[in-house]
């Protein structure tokens, strides 16, 4: 009771072995033996190692010793705060323990997995496991933040994806917001011919769920609009939209479609059509566009660009033509936020050798996708670029862009079975030979490889190897007139030289060309390859680091229809089951201003990017708006009278962790330092 | 406790400041992923770069560090919009004083890693490990403090990222 150094706290040190992926480097029993001896003037009064910390027992093992020991402090040496930070704050809260009394130091991700010395390794962890102890010392009991959740969702994107999670949320009898880039919704679905592997018509699945999303009273779709600008954190989103004038007054629109008919101005569509059909300047996407409302595309419109015409205002019937129509700004409230933004494809003209752009039959999935669909711009007849000859032998190449490190390194998932699906449609409509040059045929899916047989037992050749070039050089007569695709068959070991009439690349998926730009905007990151990032690969695949932000569909990485629909509704679950508790708890890291301390010299007023700082003219001083605070810690740093504190990083908390961290050389160096002496 | 006797070549031992959004994530991913880099460096979480105050960086040398690494999302990825830009200031000021103090600037190194970039982490923390051992332990001396500030700012055996960053 009299000792002279007392420490003021009881701590509990449980270090993991995660079975043998800390304990298979690191030399956990050795940790926690020298936790329990030579941290105990710091305060440590139990360590243990035990083998799954974060299973019940070990949690357990925690809540029987902070009865028993009377512990007022934990650290868990394990896994990553991002895992299980959250686990051991419930741990302690069980045991009655303020959750924010404990510190979870990583032994795992950055120490037993990155390092191979186990001496070493050994070390290191006893060093980071010091660092939390003296840390953990300075931690204050606190309670989590509640603010209430807005119960509407802003859902952008309005493909499959998105059209799934907004009709899930709107079902559960909560508000949603579909913003949609195009004037129509549908994503790329609605341009697919038929669906791998059971060939249903993509439109004839697609349409009724896009009229659902269109009449449901809880949906309320904003098409032709994008967001501009996102404020707010998790619950209390505010989103600046802006809704493109469409030019149609929408409120007098009945879609008679009498205006595009009378329209004189024929357009190539690059996008719904990939370049191969016509629209008129005002114009529905496709005739099942939901909304029904056409758009003028003033870029093209005879009336912007010249001043006359005015052709489908004469015939329109309800006179809902509105050249004067502005762009509306429109600002949203919601709590949650579903990204569903989909991809483009991949250009096949950064590989050149493939001829695409400038040999006429080498078309990209996508055009086939058109070129086959019976609401396409051939009525469905797989015919070459001059719209009449119908192709005899037709190649099909397998991961343009995919799987190649000069273009993108990863798998775009769906290629494989959707060049599977072209060759059954060419083979059927046109009886065509069709070879499919392949790497590796990929078919993990349900009825997949049983497609694939089919197509096998149905005469398609596979050809496997990666296409050098397509050509139209001919080198004798056979291959006069033809496009030659020259190609190692791995398989026979020989290069072959093989004439066809058309080629189709099965061009791979990449992100949205401004993907970057939204995950900014939306405060999430995104992959090497431009993929938003998940919040966990495998548990959490719908979430992001940013709480209130989902993922859905090929956004997240490339994925077939099933996949995206299932995202989609995870998605929409996750945020239904968020509305429904009606207020989060959201970490108080947050700043404060010791009033008595600040000098009033407004640094920090103008550091904090959130505005949360205010300054109180008549007293000279600032306050952080905790609403406002995001508890980045900047002002903390700069503030030169020591004035503001943040909470859970506090100057203690990191200095102490520091001499934590350093204790072991500290005491080998004063050993040298004597020793020398 | 025992291991001390016998003289051991010199382990640099390095502080690393992290983010909790790019670079921590960034590390976990290292981690995750297996990738291999050297035992030296010891991070320390903060929520963004912008919190690091300065004296954590002196603190830690103080504290018997041989290096300190500082690391942030890359300039404009910034999860607090840009407070990492706050923290380059504060980088480069501090290079400029651990000079006079009588520190290799070298010794402090500014990496930017976003959560994806868990290779670029383990292999830059390697690379600077090396340069760090390279330096030498850091046998402290204020009196040199002066000496060594004019050395930074004439000589080239600092190298011309270093005249650059200290003249900035």
């Amino acid at each position: 009771m009299s000792a002279e150094k007392k420490p003021k706290e009881r701590i509990g040190v449980y270090v993991c072995h995660c079975g043998t992926n800390i304990a298979g480097v690191v030399d956990v029993a050795q940790v926690s033996a020298w936790a329990g001896e030579a941290l105990k003037e710091e305060g440590v009064v139990i360590a243990r190692d035990y083998k799954f910390m974060c299973s019940s027992l070990g949690q357990e093992l925690i809540q029987k010793d902070i009865k028993e020991y009377g512990l007022t402090r934990v650290v868990v040496a394990a896994c990553s705060p991002h895992l299980h930070e959250r686990t051991f704050r419930n741990a302690c809260a069980g045991a009655g323990l303020n959750p924010y009394l404990s510190e979870l130091v990583s032994i795992r991700e950055q120490v037993s997995w990155v390092h191979t010395d186990k001496v070493a390794a050994t070390e290191k962890a006893k060093a980071v496991v010091a660092g939390g102890v003296r840390r953990v010392v300075h931690h204050e009991p606190l309670e989590p933040l509640h603010v209430p959740i807005h119960p509407a969702t802003l859902i952008v994107g309005g493909g499959i994806a998105g059209i799934q999670a907004a009709l899930e949320i709107a079902e559960a009898g909560y508000p949603v917001y579909l913003v949609e880039r195009e004037p129509s919704i549908g994503g790329h679905m609605a341009q697919f011919d038929k669906t791998f592997p059971t060939l249903d018509c993509s439109a004839c699945i697609l349409t009724p769920k896009m009229v659902d999303a269109g009449n449901h009273p809880n949906i309320t779709l904003l098409t032709y609009a994008e967001v501009e600008k996102v404020d707010g954190y998790v619950g209390n989103f505010v989103v600046t939209v802006r809704k493109r004038a469409r030019s149609v007054n929408e409120d007098l629109c009945t879609g008679c479609g009498v205006c595009w008919e009378k329209c004189p101005k024929k357009v190539v569509d690059d996008k719904f059509e990939a370049g191969l059909g016509y629209r008129k300047a005002i114009y529905v996407p496709f005739p099942q566009a939901v909304p029904k409302y056409p758009v003028i595309d003033r870029e093209n419109c005879t009336y912007y660009q010249k001043g006359t015409c005015k052709a489908c205002e004469k015939f329109c019937p309800t006179g809902a033509i509105d050249f004067a129509q502005e762009d509306q700004i429109l600002t949203l409230e919601v709590g949650n936020i579903i990204l569903a933004t989909g991809w483009q494809l991949f250009d096949p003209r950064r590989i050149p050798n493939y001829g695409y752009g400038r040999l006429a039959n080498v078309f990209t999935s996508l055009e086939f996708e058109r070129l086959s669909n019976a609401a396409g711009p051939t009525g469905g007849n797989i015919v070459l670029r001059d719209g009449k000859t119908v192709p005899r032998s037709v190649g099909i190449i397998h991961c343009v862009g995919s799987r190649d490190r000069n273009y993108n390194n990863y798998c775009s998932a769906i290629c494989c079975m959707q060049s599977l699906k072209f060759a059954h449609l060419v083979h059927e409509k046109t009886g065509a030979t069709v070879y499919n040059f392949y790497i590796d045929i990929r078919t993990p899916g349900k009825g997949y490889d049983e497609f694939y047989q089919r197509l096998i037992e149905e005469g398609t050749i596979f050809v496997r190897g990666k296409v050098a070039e397509v050509t139209d050089a001919a080198r004798n007569p056979g291959e006069e007139g033809k496009l030659i695709v020259q190609v190692e068959d791995t398989l026979i070991g020989k290069q072959r030289r093989i004439p066809v009439d058309m080629v189709i690349l099965s061009a791979g998926l990449e992100p949205p060309a401004d993907a970057r730009e939204v995950a900014k905007k939306f405060g999430i990151s995104c992959s090497v390859d431009g993929w938003y990032i998940e919040r966990h690969p495998k548990l959490d695949p719908v979430a992001t680091m940013t709480e209130g932000i989902y993922l859905a569909g090929c956004i997240q990485g490339p994925k077939d229809i099933p996949s995206s629909v299932a995202q989609g509704a995870a998605a929409a679950a996750r945020i239904v089951s968020k509305i429904q508790q009606k207020e989060i708890a959201l970490e108080p890291v947050r700043a404060s201003i010791n009033e008595e301390q600040c000098s009033g010299c407004r640094i920090c007023n103008d550091l904090c990017p959130f505005n949360a700082i205010v300054f109180h003219e008549d007293r000279m001083v600032s306050e952080v708006n905790p609403a406002l605070c995001q508890g980045c810690g900047t002002c903390v740093a700069a503030c030169p009278a020591g004035a503001i504190r943040g909470t859970g990083f506090s100057n203690e908390q990191i200095l102490s962790q520091i001499e934590g961290l350093l204790l072991l050389n500290l005491a080998g160096k004063e050993a040298v330092v004597q020793e020398n002496a | 406790m025992a291991d001390t006797a016998e003289p051991k070549p010199f382990e640099p031992v390095i502080i690393g400041f992290t983010c909790n959004w790019c670079s921590y994530r960034a590390a976990d991913m290292a981690g995750t992923a297996r990738m291999k880099y050297a035992p030296n460096v010891r991070l320390i979480r903060l929520m963004c770069s912008g919190r690091l105050d300065p004296t954590f960086v002196f603190k830690a040398f103080a504290s018997g560090a041989d290096g300190v690494l500082i690391s942030g999302c890359h300039p404009g990825d910034c999860h607090y919009l840009n407070q990492n830009y706050k923290m380059l200031r504060r980088y480069r000021l501090m290079r400029r004083v651990l000079a006079q103090l009588g520190i290799e600037p070298e010794r402090l190194k500014l990496l930017w890693a976003s959560a994806a970039e868990g290779a670029i982490f383990a292999e830059e923390v390697s690379k600077f490990t090396e340069e760090v051992r390279a330096l030498g332990p850091l046998n402290w001396n204020p009196d040199r403090g002066l000496q060594t500030a004019d050395k930074v700012a004439v000589s080239p055996d600092h190298g011309p990222s270093s005249i650059e960053e200290v003249k900035a």
